[in-house]
């Protein structure tokens, strides 16, 4: 990893001092293509199965193959699964970056390394483990084209030997891994012996670094975002699905697609109880969408930034014709093509008022994997609730990490399909008009084709309430009036804010989506470093809820942390309230495409409140409120 | 005192409804606009097959023709959407609910120049959709500038050339695998009707690309789509007769000169043999004459290409008899096991 992407600050892990028990991350530099994704995952895997909280972070480049890749993994027995910048151990696999990966550790970290690489001259306060890959994997795997692939599973046998991981853990999560292919999980199984065995005959330990068995884990899953949006929608009862590919969103839909191919198909006939069209473009993903939500299905498309973009012309005729949609987000870093690999929350703004003329629109906020379960299931009750397109802002890193979480619960309630008028709702309002506020609440009712209700014409072009084409000044502003109020009914609706008010703090946080997870960890850095305490109200949904203004209200300075350089939803809290609570907001802003970390809030918390900083643990920062350069 | 004899009996069609049940709001378009004659058409066909209007959807892209939708078929359901998308919204309806017969209406602009992305790929999977293009060659509501099907060399009224090649839609459509491709002209009545006719009994995508001259900014000498130059050099590859399934007339024709196609609902096309004998289930006859006639600056119109048994896309996607839009929670919804499965293999 860069330089830019790593502070330096004087860590854990220095030889002879005490033991640092589940408390550490590890960073494996491979190649792209090289097949570290198995091992990667056995390591996390094992270490989940020993029941400590972990995490797992793929820095991955735009590349088949050929670019250099770096996983990380923490494990925290406080349960910190947000990233840590801090490296304890390195995995240095990858010729071309191995030099700099080395040299950008902290004094006392650790280095197993590919022996040819010679990587021990670099430094002289390192730990480091040399281990002669090609020399271990030829035994194992005596077919040379076969060992690129199995030779990484040596550095888990390392790993677990080094660090006290149960080998039998590490066996079990490669059985569940490659049980079906045997020949593969044969190989991995010798390679991973080789590894351990190497590690005990030749390598005596030097570091501090040990994983211990906990209790942590036990019952809990270890899933992606997007596999678990792909679960809600699945439950959510979904019909039609209108996508095209773009990372890190396209896993959601073939998540979905082994899901619904089967779940959903139909036990007497074996046909499909759904449609699923890989569309040609993202304008036509959202066509579909549209289309199949106005004939009365579930519909939805999951994209990322530059899809949006495109999207924009169908989500304000969403709007404008009140048509629902579900549109998943799995934000990468803009703009433009950006960096297609990286996470960002960089989306929050241009989403929230999505194409031409007045519009706004509800975005769900998941900070985590159960969130992306039960959004994906709000999303479509809110989309036909609301009779609008509504958007899950999940991102690259929940959408494409593993994340741990308790198991995902049944639905116990029954989807809401909104206002569709039938024969008693007609009975009791008598007459009947497409965009006719009947209840107060800006919600019309609308009718399906092929149901018995009368029929309309669906248009983006001016309309009256009853749905004529119309350009009278009058019209217009009663129906732009009217959505608006439908926006209010929403803030109702959406899921409220999460909120950790403690009394006599004048000081609030707001967060939303991953960040969560670094604003726990940095709460706690707060609280031990400097004695601060702090509220914190988590977004789960826009528009905002009344608690929002009130939380901003009964604190003296609030923090809003997002991953942007623009300081998104603060804009979008700008443009609602009142100078004087808004003149409160400051920002906590991090944007280099790399999950947000505590120690960067903690610091810029801190220095915005005028603490000083110890030297080192911030370089230069892009601005005042900017911890976006890292 | 004199008599008053009573009112001739309305005429009804095979569901018991006269021809006024299948209009729609008055017309916005010119006086004389071509597109007004092929909702007139559309409004007949309909009639004449007795089709449910509350079974049909309606959808449009943006432009002159895609206004027309509200000219007929009041009672449908119809969706005027966005510009050169409407394909994509065609689909995602037809998924909901595959039961619905559907009539999409597009522009030479909307299909030609913004929608050619879409049109390309709903011809691909060929969507049980009727893909109308009112071509007038020139974008109407903007006054007048050249659209993507204007001919070579056609001029604007203030003198201005064209010197780009058409797009001929009909042969893409060919090429791209639409099962039902036609082209013709909204000042022929009975072929226009016709060709409708059999359309709206085909399964699959049927494409065609109907002539409608723009009486206010294309009807001029120079243009290649006025009315009296597309009548003048109207070249129909055969003669297009058509009987409904419900109808129980047999025809007697010469095979030697006469075509016959069944539908897979049991309706059946008949083409009798003008010049050349044109066989409309060959590609390579289609686009061979597709080609000579253009390079004679002619438009050969009937019904170019067929291909009835193709399965649609609703079929290729395995999909439930039932609407999909219409499940009930219980089909959509897996139980509980489902979910505690999946959760077990994230342990």
């Amino acid at each position: 990893m860069s330089s830019t992407d790593l502070a330096r600050e004087s860590s854990a892990a220095t030889p002879g001092a005490s033991r640092v028990v589940n408390d550490f991350s590890i960073q494996v530099a491979t190649v792209n293509g090289s097949g570290s994704q198995t091992a990667n995952l056995i390591l996390i895997r094992s270490i989940f199965q020993m029941g400590i909280p972990v995490s797992g972070k793929n820095l991955f480049p735009s590349n088949i193959a050929g670019l250099p890749t770096w996983y990380t993994i923490r494990a925290n027995k406080h349960g910190y699964i947000g990233r840590k910048k801090e490296i304890d151990l390195l995995v240095a696999m990858n010729p071309e970056t191995a030099k700099e990966d080395v040299l950008t550790l902290d004094a006392g970290g650790v280095v197993i390394y590919d022996e040819p690489l010679n990587l021990k001259a670099l430094r002289s306060d390192l730990v480091f483990y040399p281990v002669p890959f090609d020399k271990l994997v030829a035994p194992v795997c005596p077919d040379a084209k076969l060992r690129r692939l199995v030779r990484n599973m040596i550095y888990d046998g390392v790993l677990a030997h080094l660090l006290g991981i149960d080998l039998g853990e590490m066996e079990k999560a490669l059985n569940r891994q490659l049980g079906k292919k045997q020949k593969a999980l044969a190989l991995n199984l010798g390679a991973l012996r080789a590894g351990a065995d190497f590690a005990a005959a030749n390598l005596p330990k030097q570091d501090a670094l040990y994983i211990e068995r906990m209790n942590e884990t036990a019952g809990k899953i270890l899933i992606e975002g997007n596999a678990a949006a792909a679960i809600g929608c699945l439950m959510a009862g979904v019909t039609v699905v209108g996508w095209y590919p773009i990372t890190p969103s396209s896993s959601l839909c073939e998540n979905l697609i082994d899901y619904m191919r089967k779940y959903r198909m139909d036990k007497e006939t074996g046909k499909a109880t759904f449609a699923i069209v890989q569309a040609e473009d993202e304008i036509a993903a959202i066509g579909m969408v549209i289309g199949a939500s106005w004939a009365g299905a579930r519909a939805m498309t999951s994209t990322s930034g530059p899809g949006i973009s495109l999207m924009a012309e169908f989500t304000g005729l969403g709007y404008y014709a009140e048509v629902p949609a579900v549109i998943f987000d799995i934000q990468r870093v803009g703009p433009s093509t950006g960096l297609p690999t990286r996470t960002a929350q960089g989306d929050i703004l241009s989403t929230a008022v999505l194409s031409h003329g007045d519009t706004r629109h509800p975005l769900l906020l998941p900070s985590s994997v159960r969130e992306c379960y039960t959004m994906a299931m709000d999303a479509f009750d809110l989309a036909e609730r609301l009779q609008t397109p509504v958007f899950v802002m999940s991102d690259l890193d929940l959408g494409m990490n593993m994340w741990m979480s308790d198991p995902f619960a049944y639905p116990e309630r029954a989807l809401d399909r909104g206002k569709v008028l039938d024969r008693e709702t007609l009975t009791r309002i008598g007459e009947w008009g497409r965009y006719k506020d009947v209840d107060g609440d800006g919600i019309p009712y609308r009718t399906l084709p092929g149901s018995d209700m009368p029929s309309y014409f669906t248009r983006g072009s001016g309309h009256n309430a009853r749905g004529q084409y119309s350009e009278r000044a009058d019209d217009y502003v009663n129906n732009l009036e009217r959505l608006q109020r439908k926006f209010e009914t929403a803030k109702d609706l959406v899921p409220a804010p999460e909120i950790d008010r403690r009394d006599d703090v004048r000081i609030g946080l707001i967060a939303y989506g991953t960040s969560h997870w670094a604003i726990v960890e940095s709460r706690d850095q707060l609280r031990q470093e400097a004695d601060l305490d702090t509220s914190y109200l988590r977004l789960k949904a826009y528009p905002l809820a009344a608690s929002v203004e009130a939380f901003l209200r009964d604190h003296d300075r609030i923090y809003v942390v997002e991953q942007n350089r623009d300081a998104q939803m603060a804009s979008l809290m700008r443009m609602e309230y009142p100078a004087e609570l808004t003149a409160k907001i400051r920002s906590v802003l991090h944007f280099n495409g790399l999950p947000i970390d505590a120690r960067s809030i903690t610091d810029s918390v801190l220095a915005q409140e005028g603490f000083a900083v110890g030297a080192g643990v911030r370089q230069e920062v892009a601005g005042p409120a900017a911890v976006g350069g890292e | 005192m004199t008599m008053t004899a009573p009112p001739p009996g309305k005429k009804l069609n095979r569901i018991g409804l006269e021809l006024q049940a299948y209009r729609g709001s008055k017309t916005t378009l010119c006086a004389g606009c071509g597109h007004n004659a092929i909702s007139e058409r559309i409004i007949d066909a309909c009639f004449e097959l007795g089709i449910e209007a509350r079974q049909v959807l309606k959808l449009s892209g943006i432009g002159c023709s895609s206004k027309s939708p509200a000219y007929f078929l009041a009672s449908a359901h119809g969706f005027n959407s966005v510009h050169g998308r409407m394909p994509s919204v065609a689909t995602g309806a037809l998924l909901a609910n595959q039961k619905m017969l559907a009539i999409g209406v597009s522009g030479d602009g909307d299909t030609g120049a913004i929608g050619i992305g879409q049109f390309v790929h709903l011809m691909r999977r060929n969507l049980p959709l009727v893909y109308i293009i009112e071509d007038n060659g020139c974008y109407g509501l903007t006054k007048g500038q050249f659209s993507p099907t204007a001919d070579v060399g056609s001029t604007l009224k203030n003198g201005v050339v064209n010197d780009l090649p058409p797009i001929d839609t009909c042969l893409m459509a060919i090429e791209l695998g639409a099962s039902f491709v036609a082209r013709s002209f909204s000042g022929d009545k009975k072929q226009l009707l016709t060709i409708l006719k059999a359309a709206l009994s085909h399964r699959g995508t049927a494409m065609i690309d109907v002539l409608s001259p723009c009486v206010t900014f294309n009807d001029h000498q120079g243009s290649t789509k006025s009315y009296a130059y597309v009548k003048d050099h109207d070249d129909p590859v055969s003669e297009v007769s058509f009987v409904p399934y419900f109808e129980d007339i047999s025809i007697e024709y010469d095979p030697g000169t006469t075509h016959e196609v069944s539908l897979h609902d049991g309706s059946r096309i008949y083409l009798k043999k003008l010049e050349e004998d044109y066989d409309p289930t060959n590609k390579e006859q289609a686009v061979r004459v597709l080609h000579e006639t253009a390079a004679r600056g002619q438009y050969a119109t009937g019904l170019l290409y067929v291909e009835p048994q193709k399965p649609d896309f609703c079929s290729l996607l395995n999909l439930v008899d039932e609407p999909l839009a219409h499940l009930p929670l219980e089909r959509v919804r897996p139980g509980r096991e489902v979910l505690e499965e999946i959760m077990e293999r994230q342990r």
